[in-house]
C-alpha cells in the first residue's frame, strides 16, 4: 500500500481555561461607556461569576491548540454510518455570515424581514420537491426534534379524531432516537424484527398492527444500509387499520432524485439538513430537523407558517388552530438553512448525482472488503454497508480495536456497535464527496488492519499510536464523574 | 460538480470492480412504483459567483440595526462580537467533526465543551451543566418534563411572565404527558405574583423567568423557599445571561435547575437560530438530567482527557426510557460562549453587565421625562417596558415610518397590555441613538 | 466476555431467568446478579437499588445496574419486603464485577412466601437456559 496518511506532528499540551491567564487581563474591547452609572438595587445584586481573564493572543492560541486535537472531515475521510459526514461548502458559511442574515432579528416586523421569510419559502419549497411530500416545517432545531415534532403531529391527529392510540411500531433496524421520541408522546414503542434479508416483512406489520397502534416509524433506507423494500404494501397495511407512517428520512442522502417518498405511502418524513443537505455537524450540532408531511396532515404543523399573500409578499402566519403549537423560540436553526439551501442551489438537479454516487462508494466498499471482513447482509446497499467482527474475533480483536486502529491510519472510525441487530457491527458511510483515491485507501487500510489482527494484534489493542491520548478510562470516568473543573 | 471527484473514468472503473455495466444496476431493489419518473424541478446550479449575488440580494431585503434603529430584544440580543470567535470557532477541525463519540481524536471538542460545562455551573450557580440543548424554549420544556421526573409529581406551575414563545413550547411537550399547568398572573410591579402559588397541592416544579419576559427581576429565593416547603423543585430560567454579571445567580438563590438561553454570549441573532439551550443543576440530579455531558478522565499512560460520560441516561442506550431523546445539539455554539467568555474573563463580564444596565437605565429615564410611562417598579436589566401614552399604537407607527421600531408590541401575547412596548438596550445602543429615539418622542 | 465454561455457577443459590440468583438464609433471600450477567455488562459503573422497606411482587423491576454503554432492569426472583440494600455498592459498584456472590449482593428481602424461590431454576437448569439462549 502507499504510504500511511496517518502520522504524527507536533500536538502542544494545553491547560484548562482557568489554570491560565492573570485577572485584569482582557480579550475584548466592547463599545465604550457613554452614560454615567445609574444606581443599582443592592438586595438583587450578585458578585459576579468567577472566570478567568485573559488576553486575545491567549484565547486565540488556546483554540487554536485544542483544535488540532481534533478530527474533522476537512481533515480526513469520516465514514460515519448513519451520519452522512460529507464535505461542508465554504461557500455556505459565507452566505449564512451575511450580516443581514445573522444581524435579522427575528421579531421584526414581517415587511421588514423579507429575506429571512423568502429564504425560509423557497426552501421548504426545494425539500417538498426533492421528497415529493406537499408541506413541510423547518422548525425543529435537529433530526430527534424533528421526530419529536412528527410524533405530537401523529398524535394530535389521533387526537382530533377521538381516536385512542397508545403503541407504535419501531423495527430494529431504525435509528436509536425513536423510541425515545415516541415514548415522549406516550407511545409505547412495539419491536418490529427485520426479516432473514435485513428488511421489514409486510406479515410483521400485519402480526403488529392493530386499532390501538397508531402506526409505524421506519427508517428508509434503513439503518444495515437496506432500502426498505415492501414499503408500499407496509403503508397500505398500517393505513388499513388507520394508522400513519412516519419516515425517519436521515438517510434521504441515498435517494434523492430517485425515489419519490411520498410513493412509498409514508405520511411524515423528517430530514437532517446536516446530513443530507452539507451543512457542518459542529461537534455535535448545530443542526436542523425539518419535518414534511402530506396534504392532510399539513393544519396539524407548528406554528408559525411562512405564507404567501396574493400580492406575493410574506408573513409569519399563527391562525392554524389545529396545529400541534411550537417546537422552538423563534422559527427554528435558520442559520442552518441559509447553508442547506446555499448547497442545493449550488446542486440543483445534481443532487441525483450526488446520491447516485453515495451509493456507488458503498457498494464498491462493501464489494472490496467483504472477503476480508464479514458482511452479514450481502445484498446491494444504499449509502452504507454494515459489516462486523466476527472474522477477527479468534485473533482477540473486536470492532473497537478495529476502529482505533483505523485512526492511525488517518481515518475516523465507522458507527460501531449499530444498528443492535448486528453483533459487533461496523457501519461505514463514505458519501459521495470521497474521491476513489481516497476511498482505495481506505479499503487498503482495513485490509491491512486485517492483517494485523491476524499477525500483529497487539498493534490493534493498543491502538490508537498516534493521537492526542491513548484510550481512555470511560469506566473511571462514569464511577465518579467528574464534569466541571 | 466541485464536491464531487467522481471522472468518468472513476465511475467506469467502480461500475467494473462491482460487475455492473450501469448505475441504474445499484437502484434495482427498489420498486419501480417508488422510483421518481421525472428529473427533479430545481434552478439549474448556480456558480459560487451566482450564489453570492442572490445571496447578497436576500440577505438586503432584512432591516438590521444598521438601516434603522432598533430597540428589540424579548429573547434574542444584539451583542457586540469580537472577530477572535469567528476565526477559532471557524477551524474546520471544530466545525466539520461530528459528535465526539470517539475521545482520542476528538479531545479538542471535548475539553472546550469540558470548559463550557464548567463555565456554565460558574455562571448559574450550579454544580452540573450538560454540554447544551437546542435554545432557551426547550430547554426549559426538559426542565419541567425533568423535575417531574425527579419529584414523581405531575403539577407545573408557571409563571405568565415567562418569555409566551417558552410557555408554548411547554405546553407543547407537555400536552401528551397529561401534565397540569397552573399559570401564576404578574404583580403591578411587572414580577409574578405567587400567593396563588399556596393553593396548589403538590407542585411538581414552579417555573420562573429572571429577568422575566418584561425584563423584570423576580424575588427568586422567596420563590425557592415556598415551593421547597411543599416538596417541588424551583426552575429558573433566563433569555439574557449576562444578567448573572450584575445580579445574583439563580443557584445561590435556592434554584434546583438553571435553564435558558445562551445566545447572547457570542452567537449572532440569526433571524432567531441557532440558539444555545443552557441546562445545570444539582449534583443529586444529574442522573435525571437530559442531553449530553463531558468528563475528565485518564488514557492509559495516565494523562488528562476527556470522554462523554454517563451515557446511559441518553437515548441510545436506555432508548424510550430516556431522560430525553436529544441527541444532535447546539454544540458549536456552547463553543463560541465558552470562547466568547474567555475573551470577556470575569472582570469584563461584571463590566459589560453594568454597562448594559447603565445604558438602559438611561433610556428609560429619558423616555420617563418625556412622558412614556414605566408601568413596572420592579428593577430590570437590559430590558424594560414602556407604555405609550394616548394612541400608542400610532405613536409606534410612526416612529416606525421614521426608521425607530421602539421596542416589540405585547398586546400580541398579552391583550391587557395594549399600548405597552418591550424596549432592549445593549452595548451596542450608542447614546446618540436613545437621544434620537427621546427626542423623537419629545417632538 | 468468557465462554459459560469458565464462569461460576455456585450450586447453593436459585437462578431467575434474568439473570438474578436467590440464597435463603435463615427467612432472608439475599438477591445478586450471577456471573454471567455480570460478565456481559463489563465494568459496572452504577447501581440503583430501592428503600429498605420497599414491597414488590415477583417479577416486579427493584431497580437496575449500568456499565459504561448497557443498562439492565433488576427484576425480583421473589415478592416481597426490602429488609437490606448494599450500600457499599454506591461508592464501589465493582464490587458485583469481582464478587458477584459475595460482597457484590444487591438487597436483602423478607419473602411473603419463602417457597416461591424453589419455583426458580437450579443451576443445571439454568445452564441447560443459556446454552439454548446461546
Amino acid at each position: 500500500m502507499k504510504e500511511r496518511t496517518g502520522t504524527t506532528g507536533l500536538v502542544f499540551n494545553e491547560p484548562l481555561l482557568w489554570e491560565m491567564g492573570r485577572t485584569g487581563r482582557s480579550g475584548m474591547s466592547p463599545p465604550p461607556r457613554d452614560v454615567e452609572p445609574a444606581e443599582v438595587c443592592e438586595e438583587l445584586q450578585g458578585k459576579g461569576p468567577d472566570f478567568p481573564d485573559l488576553s486575545e493572543p491567549e484565547v486565540v492560541r488556546h483554540y487554536t491548540r485544542l483544535s488540532q486535537w481534533n478530527f474533522g472531515v476537512d481533515s480526513g475521510m469520516y465514514p460515519l454510518g448513519s451520519c452522512t459526514m460529507k464535505y461542508n461548502p465554504k461557500t455556505n458559511e459565507r452566505q449564512a455570515a451575511r450580516k443581514g442574515f445573522a444581524s435579522a432579528h427575528p421579531l421584526l416586523p414581517d415587511e421588514l424581514s423579507q429575506g429571512a421569510l423568502r429564504l425560509m419559502a423557497e426552501l421548504e419549497r426545494c425539500l417538498a420537491q426533492i421528497t415529493g411530500m406537499d408541506a413541510g416545517t423547518l422548525q425543529p432545531a435537529a433530526g430527534a426534534q424533528g421526530e419529536l415534532t412528527g410524533m405530537l403531529i401523529i398524535h394530535r391527529w389521533f387526537e382530533n379524531r377521538d381516536d385512542r392510540r397508545t403503541k407504535i411500531i419501531v423495527p430494529d433496524t431504525a435509528h436509536g432516537t425513536n423510541p425515545a421520541s415516541a415514548a415522549l408522546c406516550g407511545f409505547r414503542a412495539l419491536a418490529a424484527r427485520s426479516g432473514p434479508h435485513g428488511i421489514l416483512l409486510p406479515e410483521t406489520i400485519e402480526e403488529l398492527m392493530d386499532d390501538e397502534t397508531a402506526g409505524v416509524m421506519v427508517t428508509n433506507p434503513n439503518t444495515l444500509g437496506l432500502f426498505e423494500e415492501n414499503m408500499e404494501e407496509i403503508s397500505r397495511i398500517v393505513h388499513e387499520r388507520g394508522g400513519l407512517v412516519y419516515c425517519d428520512g436521515a438517510n434521504m442522502n441515498a435517494l434523492m432524485g430517485l425515489v419519490d417518498m411520498a410513493s412509498t405511502g409514508i405520511d411524515i418524513l423528517h430530514l437532517n439538513l446536516h446530513k443530507t443537505f452539507s451543512t457542518p455537524h459542529g461537534g455535535g450540532g448545530p443542526g436542523s430537523g425539518p419535518v414534511m408531511v402530506r396534504k392532510e396532515l399539513e393544519p396539524f404543523l407548528p406554528v408559525p407558517r411562512v405564507v404567501e399573500d396574493e400580492s406575493g409578499a410574506l408573513r409569519l402566519s399563527e391562525n392554524h388552530p389545529l396545529s400541534i403549537g411550537k417546537v422552538h423560540t423563534f422559527y427554528g436553526n435558520f442559520g442552518v438553512m441559509v447553508k442547506a439551501l446555499s448547497y442545493i442551489l449550488s446542486m440543483g438537479p445534481n443532487l441525483k448525482r450526488a446520491s447516485e454516487l453515495a451509493v456507488l462508494n458503498a457498494n464498491y466498499i462493501k464489494e472490496l472488503l467483504k472477503d476480508t471482513y464479514h458482511l452479514p447482509y450481502d445484498r446491494t446497499c444504499m449509502h452504507e454497508c454494515v459489516f462486523t467482527d466476527a472474522l477477527q474475533q479468534s485473533y482477540g480483536v473486536t470492532t473497537l480495536d478495529i476502529s482505533k486502529r483505523l485512526m492511525d491510519y488517518g481515518f475516523h472510525p465507522p458507527t460501531i456497535y449499530f444498528p443492535l441487530v448486528v453483533k459487533g457491527a461496523l457501519m461505514i458511510e463514505p458519501t459521495e464527496t470521497e474521491s476513489k483515491e481516497t476511498i482505495d485507501t481506505f479499503i487498503e487500510s482495513m485490509r491491512s488492519i486485517a492483517r494485523e489482527a491476524r499477525e500483529e494484534p497487539d498493534l490493534l489493542l493498543n491502538a490508537p499510536h498516534y493521537c492526542k491520548t491513548e484510550r481512555l478510562d470511560e469506566t473511571g470516568a462514569a464511577r465518579k464523574p467528574c464534569l466541571a473543573g | 460538480m466541485r464536491y464531487l471527484p467522481h471522472t468518468e473514468g472513476d465511475v467506469a472503473e467502480m461500475l467494473e470492480t462491482l460487475g455492473i455495466s450501469d448505475m441504474e444496476d445499484l437502484f434495482e431493489v427498489i420498486p419501480a412504483s417508488c422510483r421518481r419518473s421525472t428529473d427533479l424541478d430545481l434552478p439549474r446550479p448556480m456558480s459560487e459567483w451566482e450564489l453570492d449575488h442572490f445571496m447578497e440580494n436576500l440577505s438586503a431585503r432584512n432591516t438590521i440595526d444598521h438601516d434603522c434603529l432598533l430597540f428589540l430584544g424579548a429573547g434574542r440580543y444584539n451583542h457586540f462580537i469580537p472577530e477572535t470567535i469567528g476565526a477559532v470557532l471557524g477551524r474546520s477541525e471544530f466545525s466539520t467533526s461530528y459528535t465526539p463519540y470517539q475521545p482520542e481524536i476528538s479531545q479538542g471538542t471535548l475539553q472546550a465543551l469540558y470548559e463550557y460545562q464548567t463555565l456554565m455551573t460558574r455562571l448559574t450557580g450550579m454544580e452540573v451543566a450538560n454540554a447544551s440543548l437546542y435554545d432557551g424554549a426547550s430547554a426549559l420544556a426538559e426542565a419541567l418534563l425533568m423535575a417531574v421526573r425527579v419529584t414523581k409529581r405531575k403539577k407545573i406551575v408557571l409563571s405568565t411572565a415567562v418569555h409566551p414563545a417558552y410557555r408554548k413550547v411547554a405546553a407543547t411537550y407537555l400536552k401528551p404527558t397529561g401534565c397540569e399547568v397552573v399559570e401564576l398572573p404578574f404583580l403591578p410591579s411587572g414580577r409574578t405574583d405567587l400567593s396563588p402559588l399556596d393553593e396548589v397541592a403538590e407542585p411538581a416544579v414552579l417555573a420562573l423567568q429572571s429577568p422575566n419576559f418584561f425584563g423584570c427581576l423576580e424575588d427568586l429565593s422567596r420563590a425557592a423557599g415556598l415551593v421547597h416547603e411543599s416538596g417541588g423543585l424551583l426552575a429558573a430560567t433566563f433569555t439574557e445571561p449576562l444578567a448573572f454579571g450584575l445580579y445574583r445567580a439563580p443557584g445561590v438563590d435556592g434554584a434546583d435547575i438553571v435553564c435558558g438561553e445562551g445566545q447572547s454570549l457570542g452567537i449572532p441573532v440569526s433571524f432567531g437560530g441557532p440558539g444555545l439551550g443552557i441546562f445545570a443543576t444539582l449534583e443529586k440530579h444529574v442522573r435525571a438530567m437530559p442531553g449530553r455531558l463531558v468528563g475528565k478522565t485518564r488514557d492509559r499512560s495516565g494523562r488528562r482527557g476527556f470522554v462523554l460520560t454517563l451515557a446511559t441516561r441518553e437515548q441510545h442506550i436506555r432508548r424510550e426510557r430516556a431522560t430525553s431523546n436529544i441527541c444532535t445539539n447546539s454544540s458549536l455554539c456552547a463553543l463560541a460562549s465558552v470562547m466568547y467568555l474567555a475573551s470577556l474573563g470575569g472582570t469584563g463580564f461584571r463590566d459589560l453587565a453594568r454597562l448594559n444596565y447603565d445604558k438602559a437605565e438611561y433610556l428609560k429615564r429619558g423616555l420617563a421625562g418625556a412622558g412614556w410611562e414605566i408601568p413596572f417598579s420592579a428593577p430590570t436589566f437590559n430590558e424594560f417596558v414602556t407604555a405609550i401614552p394616548g394612541d400608542g399604537e400610532e405613536v409606534y407607527r410612526r416612529l416606525k415610518e421614521k426608521n425607530i421600531l421602539a421596542g416589540v408590541p405585547l398586546k400580541r401575547w398579552y391583550p391587557d397590555l395594549s399600548e405597552h412596548y418591550l424596549l432592549c438596550v445593549t452595548e451596542t445602543t450608542s447614546r446618540d441613538r436613545m437621544d434620537m429615539l427621546v427626542s423623537e418622542v419629545r417632538s | 466476555m468468557k465462554e459459560i465454561s469458565e464462569l461460576l455457577f455456585p450450586d447453593d443459590v436459585f437462578y431467575a431467568e434474568d439473570h438474578e440468583w436467590a440464597r435463603l438464609d435463615g427467612g432472608v433471600i439475599t438477591v445478586g446478579i450471577n456471573d454471567y450477567a455480570q460478565d456481559q455488562l463489563g465494568d459496572i459503573v452504577y447501581v440503583e437499588l430501592p428503600r429498605v422497606g420497599d414491597t414488590f411482587e415477583k417479577g416486579e423491576e427493584f431497580g437496575t445496574v449500568e456499565s459504561v454503554k448497557a443498562v439492565s432492569e433488576l427484576y425480583m426472583p421473589v415478592g416481597g419486603e426490602i429488609v437490606a440494600v448494599n450500600t457499599d455498592l454506591e461508592d464501589s459498584p465493582e464490587l458485583i464485577n469481582q464478587s458477584p456472590y459475595g460482597d457484590g449482593w444487591l438487597i436483602k428481602v423478607k419473602p411473603d412466601d419463602e417457597t416461591e424461590i424453589e419455583e426458580l431454576m437450579d443451576k443445571e437448569t439454568y445452564l441447560a437456559m443459556l446454552k439454548e439462549e446461546d
